[in-house]
């Protein structure tokens, strides 16, 4: 981790970059621009000769970009895309956190496309909920967080102001997914089996083929 | 001998092979163990796939969790090395800016080339398509046919081990008995392919790919391969028994440590180097090919590229196995830039690729499937080869040739990307969302078609007029164009798959489209790059004779896929292979009537 990067967004400049982006709106767009200029990281890739057995951790190659706030914003968010349940643990304690950071400080056009639109979410999820409930998004209690995100949870269904706000949601969600169930719980949780070495290949079992109503033809 | 520096090679070779791929690892293979003295130069560096592939590593270890980057195209775990779309250093250029006029070229920069990441999917190309003129007045024919090809793909099976079956279908040659390993089982979401194809004529059945799905039968393949010559048959003897067979679990794409699946680097080079004959160079880049007064080849130019160096390594014979597009530009840039082995002016001409599209669907019956391991052979099992010659001889179809169609099983392990698209999670989070995910997961399939591309006068490479690579050597320019025949044939294809996806009860997923040159894949997407230096039965017309033997200089062969005359829907690794062993058997028969 490198707390103390150059590459660290202050959370007064995202403001900054935010009000400067909410004057150019237009009042159907909602609260806030994507796209509105939070600056490209400057950090390396990891090249194209990289190890592909070693294990790394988000900021190994590149410096993270939440400060405290966005973390803890992050974390609380993704714990309720990713709640503790009877499918599995908590987004947060499987680092899906750390990987959307990691996500959005790479520099890669597609990931640091992504970024102002995950940073100035983060930052209006607090401004909402400052707004609404005169706290950080972090400390409001389970009510209150869904009070705000069943009204960007549904890009569809938001209305005209929350639209910037539910496409922020819908990317964020998706970047959870992907980082929840690229892990072994998250595995478990959406019903994918394997990488494990086995002696011979069985194909699907009994109770599958005859839930989809399929034969197994090579012998 | 061994994988050496420029400064320990010898003062000459029997023959100097330039690329380690699926053509230079066979014509390394086969000339080493006739005790033939070769050097071989790769452009990448050396790769030792035993500790370098990644095998269990899960994404949640790499950066990104796994996904990819323009640094690694295919994903992080993908084998792929200094390469990709872009190679740093090494640009190409296109002549037109128009998408539907641009080649993409894949191109990797290590030991065993394309090899060590490619899908594996090992098919034969029947009669027909060594004679496509014959039959339909387009394109050209090869001069050869199928039966002088046969027994080297039989051979090269053999000797890498491929799965399959035999389905007995109009120009999809069976192998002899006994040849193919067994095939794995069918997976769900092909299993049920299978049953609706059949409905629709549609013939989905075991692939054919170059996985041990079982261990090879190494006490009796290497004296079919190799009658009368004990050295070849104990080498590949002990090779053989190095690999093992597949544990069926890992992504055959990051390359397999246990030798499971052929690559050059884990098949061809480990018996070429065990016979002592073999010089291997890495990071080595083969500029010219040097040819004397009397027309013949000498040695190759090469770049060191640890010192950025020009260097020459000299030999009685060439082999260009360099990949096809990079092979045509040695030979353009030969010679001081005059270029060599090109008196038809037909070098880099004909450039082909696999014709593709591809349509996604989702499939209700494959919701809530019961949980279960799928990762089977590490890719493809089934495919669908083309069915279609008798409604083509009967007049009913709009376009010539054929695809086969390629699908896989869709409960693949979840990379960093969302498993469950957008629309199927709409306003969803916490339990309900998980519980979603479970439920769709699995249910989604997509079907690529495989389709023959027929070669043109406006798909073409040559030598850019201003522009050099980081070694100061001109760099290719693309043309390309696709004839009314792809544009048509995808057309058929995406036809095909939405009535299929439609016949399940399921829902299309690819974007609405009529125009086949949105949804047909750009050139070279498919990266079957073949052409550029066609085989033929005179010197007018084509730049290779049937031994993959340059006409203008007879000490100089082709041995990738720059010499294929038509490229059929079959994908070419299998056959690039197969003539490249058939050369080599003539090269050495050449050498010892003293004809080279
Ligand atoms: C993702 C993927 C999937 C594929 N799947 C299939 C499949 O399922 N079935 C199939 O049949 N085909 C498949 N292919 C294609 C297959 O990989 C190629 O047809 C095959 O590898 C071609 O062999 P080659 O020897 O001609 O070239 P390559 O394997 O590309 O080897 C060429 C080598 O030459 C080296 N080289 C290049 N230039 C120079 C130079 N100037 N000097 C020295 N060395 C040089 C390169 O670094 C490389 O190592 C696939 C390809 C890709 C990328
Ligand atoms: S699936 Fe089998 S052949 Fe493919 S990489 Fe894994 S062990 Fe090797």
């Amino acid at each position: 981790m490198q707390e103390t990067s150059l590459h660290r967004l202050s959370r007064r400049d995202v403001f900054k970059w935010f009000a400067a982006a909410a004057v150019a709106m237009s009042a159907e767009e909602g609260v806030f621009a994507v796209g509105s200029g939070v600056p490209n990281p400057a950090g390396r890739g990891y090249g194209t000769d990289p190890d592909l057995t070693r294990d790394y951790k988000p900021g190994d190659i590149w410096p993270l970009t939440f400060d405290a706030p966005q973390r803890a914003a992050a974390a609380v968010l993704c714990d309720l895309i990713f709640p503790e349940d009877h499918l599995g643990p908590s987004a947060s304690s499987l680092g899906v956190p750390a990987f959307i950071d990691e996500w959005i400080s790479a520099p890669y056009p597609v990931q640091s496309a992504d970024r102002p639109v995950v940073v100035e979410g983060l930052v209006w999820l607090d401004a909402e909920a400052g707004r609404r409930f005169k706290r950080g998004f972090a400390a409001l209690d389970e009510d209150q967080r869904r009070a705000i995100c069943d009204d960007i949870c549904d890009l569809a269904k938001a209305s005209p102001e929350h639209k910037k706000a539910a496409r922020f949601f819908s990317k964020f969600r998706s970047l959870c997914a992907g980082g929840y169930f690229s892990t072994p719980p998250g595995w478990k949780a959406i019903g994918y089996v394997g990488n494990t070495p086995s002696a011979t290949f069985d194909g699907p079992p009994p109770e599958a083929l005859k839930k989809v109503g399929v034969e197994q033809t090579v012998g | 001998m061994a994988i050496i520096t420029p400064s320990k090679t010898q003062p000459a070779y029997d023959v100097i092979i330039v690329g380690s791929g699926a053509g230079g690892g066979q014509a390394a293979y086969t000339l080493t163990l006739a005790g033939m003295k070769c050097v071989m130069l790769e452009a990448g560096r050396n790769y030792e796939p035993a500790r370098e592939t990644p095998m269990f590593q899960r994404p949640d270890q790499a950066p990104l969790r796994g996904l990819t980057t323009p640094e690694k195209p295919f994903g992080f775990y993908d084998s792929t090395i200094d390469g990709g779309w872009e190679v740093p250093g090494e640009p190409y250029t296109q002549a037109s800016d128009k998408r539907e006029e641009q080649f993409h070229w894949w191109r990797p920069r290590m030991l065993g080339g394309r090899t060590n990441h490619w899908g594996r999917i090992s098919l034969r190309n029947g009669p027909y398509d060594f004679k496509p003129r014959s039959r339909d007045g387009l394109g050209f024919d090869w001069p050869i046919a199928y039966e002088d090809v046969d027994p080297y793909y039989t051979r090269v099976e053999q000797l890498i081990g491929v799965f399959g079956t035999n389905s007995g279908m109009e120009n999809t040659p069976d192998s002899p008995e006994g040849v193919l390993m067994p095939p794995p089982k069918g997976r769900i979401a092909e299993l049920l392919a299978q049953k609706f194809g059949r409905k629709m004529g549609v013939p989905f059945m075991p692939i054919h790919r170059a996985v041990l799905t079982r261990q090879q039968d190494w006490q009796g393949l290497p004296a079919k391969l190799h009658p009368d010559n004990p050295r070849a048959q104990r080498i590949v003897q002990e090779a053989m028994r190095a690999r093992a067979a597949c544990f069926w679990a890992t992504d055959c794409g990051r390359g397999c440590s246990i030798g499971a699946n052929y690559q050059s680097t884990t098949v061809h080079l480990p018996p070429a180097l065990a016979t002592g004959d073999l010089d291997i160079l890495p990071n080595a880049h083969a500029r010219e090919v040097l040819v004397n007064a009397e027309g013949k080849a000498v040695g190759v130019l090469y770049i060191d590229k640890a010192t950025g160096k020009e260097m020459r390594v000299l030999g009685r014979a060439v082999i260009l196995a360099a990949s096809s597009g990079e092979t045509v530009r040695i030979l353009l840039n030969s010679n001081g830039g005059k270029g060599v082995a090109n008196s038809s002016g037909l070098v880099g001409k004909y450039i082909m690729d696999t014709v593709g599209t591809s349509v996604a669907g989702q499939i209700p019956q494959l919701e809530d499937c019961p949980p279960h391991n799928e990762d089977g052979a590490g890719g493809a099992h089934f495919y669908a080869p083309w069915w279609g010659y008798k409604d083509q001889a009967a007049g009913q179809l709009d376009f010539p040739r054929g695809y086969h169609i390629e699908t896989g099983g869709s409960r693949r392990m979840p990379s960093g990307a969302n498993p469950v698209p957008e629309d199927f999670t709409r306003g969803l989070y916490g339990t309900r969302l998980k519980e979603a995910a479970r439920r769709y997961y699995g249910s989604f399939v997509s079907y690529s078609c495989r389709g023959e591309m027929i070669p043109n006068e406006g798909s073409f490479c040559e030598l850019d007029p201003a522009l050099k690579d980081k070694w100061g050597i001109p760099v290719l320019r693309w043309h390309w164009k696709w004839s009314e025949h792809e544009l048509r044939q995808v057309a058929h294809a995406r036809k095909t798959f939405i009535e299929l996806i439609q016949s399940m009860g399921g829902s299309m997923r690819s974007p609405e489209s009529n125009n086949p040159l949105e949804y047909i894949e750009a050139g070279g997407k498919i990266i079957h790059e073949v052409g550029g230096a066609i085989m033929g039965a005179d010197p007018k017309h084509s730049v290779c004779n049937q031994w993959n033997q340059t006409w203008d200089v007879k000490n100089l062969f082709l041995c990738d896929g720059s010499s294929f005359a038509s490229n059929a829907d079959k994908n070419p690794t299998l056959t690039i292979m197969a003539l490249a062993w058939r050369a080599g058997d003539h090269l050495v028969e050449q050498a010892k009537k003293g004809n080279l």
